[in-house]
């Protein structure tokens, strides 16, 4: 079975998000493997000093990217509905592009729950974590 | 803009019935938060603990461009701002804090072109970590859009460099 996500039907899932555009989000697919990118600007500060990115703003990435990742690997054109977002600050958000990734850890029929890192410099030095669970809706008939 | 930017004291755009927080809150310096203020976030009333938002409708804010419902992000980031906000209250000052970890839990999809109310109560305060719960609604926070349940940490000592006065009051829930 071939894994690899398509890039037109992420390109279509993130296009449906008009306040992904607002937060200037853009996106690379390699293979199997969704990378969205949220570059820097100053209207994402909640800290103007020292600067910091609004947790609100990390969050959003976080849930966009999960939403992004289910809707590209069920193949669901509908956007899911989130149930429940838990995100974990680990470190501050410095004025400098974002990167965030997802992991489905179950699809089910009716929901899927998924993990997500964002990260800066240093993929392997998160700054904020989100798990959270989303409800499928299939594509009417 | 938000009411309460460089221009306008807080304190005026804001209604503070308590007279020891409204002073408090008189003396901060305000400035802008520049994602809250994108935003449109507006504060409309502190409590002891407890804090009041608002953010409008708007196309660009949109999360599902099929149905028009506000993205949950939007909810997220003025559910923050709220929870920082009713921290602030709880403490009757400025004291610098990031959010430590925020659940959101969605009810119900916020109906289109209606704007969206925040409350927030800070319920626990300790030496170093503040537990807060928001509700976002239209009507009544009896029928919530979603829910926030969140831990803010007090930054201590080895930040006090940290420049509380140019941050401003809204440096909270935020980082």
């Amino acid at each position: 079975m071939d894994d690899a996500l398509k890039p037109d039907a992420v390109a279509a899932s993130i296009a449906r998000i008009p306040y992904a555009r607002f937060l200037g989000i853009d996106f690379e697919v390699k293979g199997d493997e969704l990378t969205l990118v949220m570059p820097y600007s100053e209207h994402l500060l909640g800290r103007p000093n020292p600067p910091a990115l609004h947790g609100g703003v990390i969050g959003a990435l976080l849930e966009i990217v999960a939403i992004a990742q289910v809707t590209a690997t069920s193949g669901v054109k509908r956007a899911p509905k989130t149930i429940d977002v838990t995100v974990s600050y680990l470190r501050s958000g410095r004025p400098v592009d974002t990167y965030a990734r997802a992991h489905i850890s179950r699809l089910g029929r009716r929901i899927a729950n998924a993990r997500a890192e964002a990260w800066q410099s240093n993929r392997f030095d998160p700054i904020a974590t989100l798990h959270g669970n989303f409800l499928l809706r299939a594509d009417e008939p | 803009m938000t009411d309460y930017g460089a221009s306008t004291p807080f304190a005026q755009a804001v209604q503070i019935d308590d007279p020891e927080l409204r002073a408090a809150f008189a003396k901060g310096p305000f400035i802008s938060i520049p994602q809250t203020e994108a935003l449109g976030i507006k504060f409309l009333k502190l409590e002891h603990g407890k804090a009041w938002t608002k953010v409008a409708w708007r196309e660009d804010l949109v999360g599902d461009s099929d149905t028009g419902v506000i993205a949950g992000g939007v909810l997220t980031t003025t559910l923050d701002h709220t929870c920082g906000g009713a921290v602030q209250a709880a403490l009757g000052k400025f004291l610098p804090m990031v959010t430590l970890d925020l659940r959101i839990d969605y009810m119900r999809p916020a109906e289109p072109r209606r704007e969206i109310f925040c409350m927030a109560h800070c319920y626990k305060v300790t030496r170093s970590i503040c537990f807060v719960r928001g509700w976002a609604y239209h009507d009544s926070e009896d029928d919530p859009i979603a829910t926030a349940s969140g831990a803010f940490i007090l930054l201590g000592e080895e930040h006090k460099g940290y420049d509380v006065e140019a941050a401003g009051p809204h440096a909270s829930g935020i980082a």
